[in-house]
């Protein structure tokens, strides 16, 4: 006899929402993804969802109670010169750091790949920027950069170059905190690369030699197509890690000089935490979740129409 | 003129041979059959005449252009992988013309030639589709299609029905010696299946350890093996082999096949023994039999043989059918001579 709640009989046919209907089973997996869900609203979607509400209110001062205010928060951000400042910083910022970190990230993997003396040493070499921490990172660069007796400067020193203060000119500040950015991030990214590599089979590049490929040939062929799907991935997190990481800038410019290097996230901890202004962090916040969900959107639909998926 | 000549070809692993110094010539349109047990060396000889390995040493010859180390691509191959090396991302018609494409064919000639290929392999169907929206046999004879839309005069297939279930295969041998046939192709053609030696090869080329055991038409390795791994090899189930007297002084092994043996009465035969297994094909049976000093013969009779389990019986056979062996050196010997001592076969 068949029982109808077997566990390990799935309903055929028609799809069938995961919770319709009712009985025992239905309260049983409701009770199992209970944990989970209580976490995930707990830290995620109740703080979404209170930081949207808050964008629309006054920030509480004192005897005032918060109150409604509408669009207010938003005209506000959009008449503050260090929000556009900052938003200006971060475009520039993603602009310049993803396709380098990418490109270096698909060069490094290319070049491990191959078949080359001493490569696992070298793939560990390049993964290392990824297992140090950011604040690490910060301050080792930190180090490179010191005028004078900072690495940059030793070695321009060696061919009787100036020493310059590169984080504290605002023309190179934002240039230097973006090197850092492409240095952490290429050998994560490559990881990725070197992944989807090995899963292409030697055999079509032998194929594609018997039929007159070169090795350029095949990579624009083929190489580069197959690995679409992990480029778009990779892009995803390149933007997201844009707009997310920040722990440098508290530890080599503080946003500055004059702004130089403020970034949006940055802005928002100031705004949040510095000057306790909830009203403009949440508008802010509300800000950058627009554009970072349009950016994967865009991503997502124009790129996935292209991308082969295996 | 051979359209392939392989002399004194040469390829060392660290240090280990995988190819030992061999020589063969195939003759143009043929389709020769590198014949051999895994590890033979067979497919390190094709992917070396491709290209795709450089030779220790020796000497590699299509037409009179000795390639050996010239780039693949311009060696006037084409080849079909075992694992058919499609490309994922591509259409079957993509996959196709890829070749003609990247050597900057005319699309005017490319749009024919696929058509044409496609019209011979039976693609024409699937030819918008994607790789892994089509069956194994499909995905293989895109990579057939591949092969002959090159229009190279030779072609290399490293075991290209392995992967296939035993029907698709029976098919396909029939087809790919048919299309090699009608296009006058040359092709080498690397299998460990003696069945699809047999059946396709012009001639044969059987490979043991990095050397050539044998090679000639299928027929000559069946019916005058060269040595005893070539008696073993080819054919199936493989010859009977058992000791006979020892003639001149060398110990001899003889050999007969199983379609050469009868059962008949125990007194009767040449030797004696019990049944040990039946295996029941339908046109015939092999019936396995526990000879004396501990020989295992295989019997093929026709139809449905009535042996029971277990019952002795009597192995005949005519001495014209016996094969000799030097069994010291594995050798065939020609000198025909009573090698079995025992009563000659009266029923």
């Amino acid at each position: 006899m068949r029982s109808p709640t077997r566990l390990d009989e799935p309903p055929r046919g028609r799809f069938r929402w995961p919770f319709a209907g009712s009985g025992r089973r239905t309260v049983e997996a409701w009770l199992l993804l209970l944990p989970s869900i209580v976490l995930f609203a707990a830290f995620t979607h109740v703080p979404f969802l209170r930081t949207f509400v808050d964008a629309f209110h006054s920030t509480p001062k004192g005897r005032r109670p918060s109150h409604f205010v509408g669009l207010d928060n938003w005209v506000d951000l959009a008449h503050d010169p260090i929000f556009w400042k900052a938003l200006t910083n971060n475009t520039l910022y993603a602009l310049g750091t993803i396709p380098l970190a990418v490109g270096l990230a698909l060069a490094m993997a290319l070049f491990v790949n191959g078949r080359i003396p001493g490569r696992a040493a070298l793939r560990m070499a390049y993964f290392t920027p990824t297992v140090l921490p950011m604040i690490a990172v910060a301050n080792i660069w930190l180090f490179f950069y010191t005028p004078d007796y900072g690495l940059f400067d030793q070695i321009g020193g060696l061919f009787g170059l100036a020493a310059t203060n590169r984080l504290g000119d605002p023309s190179t500040a934002l240039i230097a905190v973006m090197a850092v950015a492409v240095w952490k991030e290429a050998g994560f990214f490559m990881i990725f690369y070197l992944a989807a590599l090995q899963q292409i089979p030697p055999d079509l590049r032998e194929a594609a030699a018997i039929e007159g490929a070169s090795r350029f040939t095949f990579f624009r062929r083929v190489t580069w197509p197959l690995l679409a799907p992990v480029t778009l991935f990779i892009l995803v997190n390149a933007v997201i890690n844009a707009f997310r990481t920040v722990d440098h800038i508290f530890m080599m410019t503080g946003g500055g000089p004059d702004n130089a290097t403020n970034l949006l996230l940055f802005r928002l901890y100031e705004l949040g935490f510095k000057f306790w202004d909830q009203a403009q962090a949440s508008a802010l916040t509300v800000v950058l979740i627009v554009v970072l969900a349009s950016v994967a959107l865009v991503q997502f639909v124009f790129a996935g129409r292209k991308v082969h998926y295996r | 003129m051979s359209a392939v000549r392989i002399e004194g070809l040469t390829k060392t692993f660290d240090g280990r041979a995988a190819v030992d110094g061999i020589d063969f010539e195939v003759g143009s349109g043929e389709l020769c059959v590198l014949l051999g047990p895994s590890g033979c060396g067979k497919s390190t000889t094709l992917r070396l005449v491709a290209g795709l390995e450089e030779p220790t040493a020796g000497r590699i010859f299509v037409g009179d252009v000795d390639v050996a180390h010239l780039p693949p691509k311009d060696r006037r191959i084409s080849m079909v992988f075992q694992s058919y090396a499609l490309f994922p991302h591509l259409t079957v018609a993509q996959n196709i013309v890829f070749g003609l494409e990247v050597r900057g064919v005319a699309k005017a000639v490319r749009a024919e030639r696929l058509a044409r290929v496609a019209a011979m392999t039976g693609l024409e169907p699937y030819l918008a589709r994607k790789p892994n929206q089509l069956s194994g046999g499909q995905r293989q004879r895109v990579a057939l299609a591949r092969a002959i839309a090159g229009e190279q005069p030779i072609c290399l297939m490293d075991e290209p029905l392995s992967n296939l279930d035993a029907k698709l295969r029976a098919e396909m041998r029939l087809e790919i010696r048919a299309l090699q046939q009608r296009l006058g192709m040359t092709m080498l053609y690397v299998t460990h299946d003696q069945i699809e030696a047999m059946t396709m090869a012009d001639r044969v080329v059987l490979m043991n350890e990095g050397r050539i055991e044998q090679q000639g038409a299928p027929a000559d390795l069946y019916e005058r093996p060269a040595t005893v791994f070539t008696a073993r090899f080819v054919g199936s189930p493989a010859m009977n082999l058992f000791p006979a007297a020892e003639g001149a002084g060398h110990p001899v092994l003889a050999g007969v096949r199983p379609e050469h043996v009868r059962l008949v009465e125990p007194t009767a035969g040449r030797l004696v023994g019990r049944v040990a297994g039946l295996e029941y094909h339908g046109a015939d049976t092999v019936v396995a039999v526990d000879a004396e000093e501990g020989v295992a013969f295989a019997v093929r009779c026709p139809g449905r043989a009535r042996a029971a389990i277990g019952e002795r019986v009597g192995l005949a056979w005519d001495l014209a059918h016996e094969h000799h062996f030097d069994a010291a050196t594995g050798r065939r010997r020609e000198a025909h001579f009573t090698a079995s001592q025992r009563e000659p076969v009266t029923a």
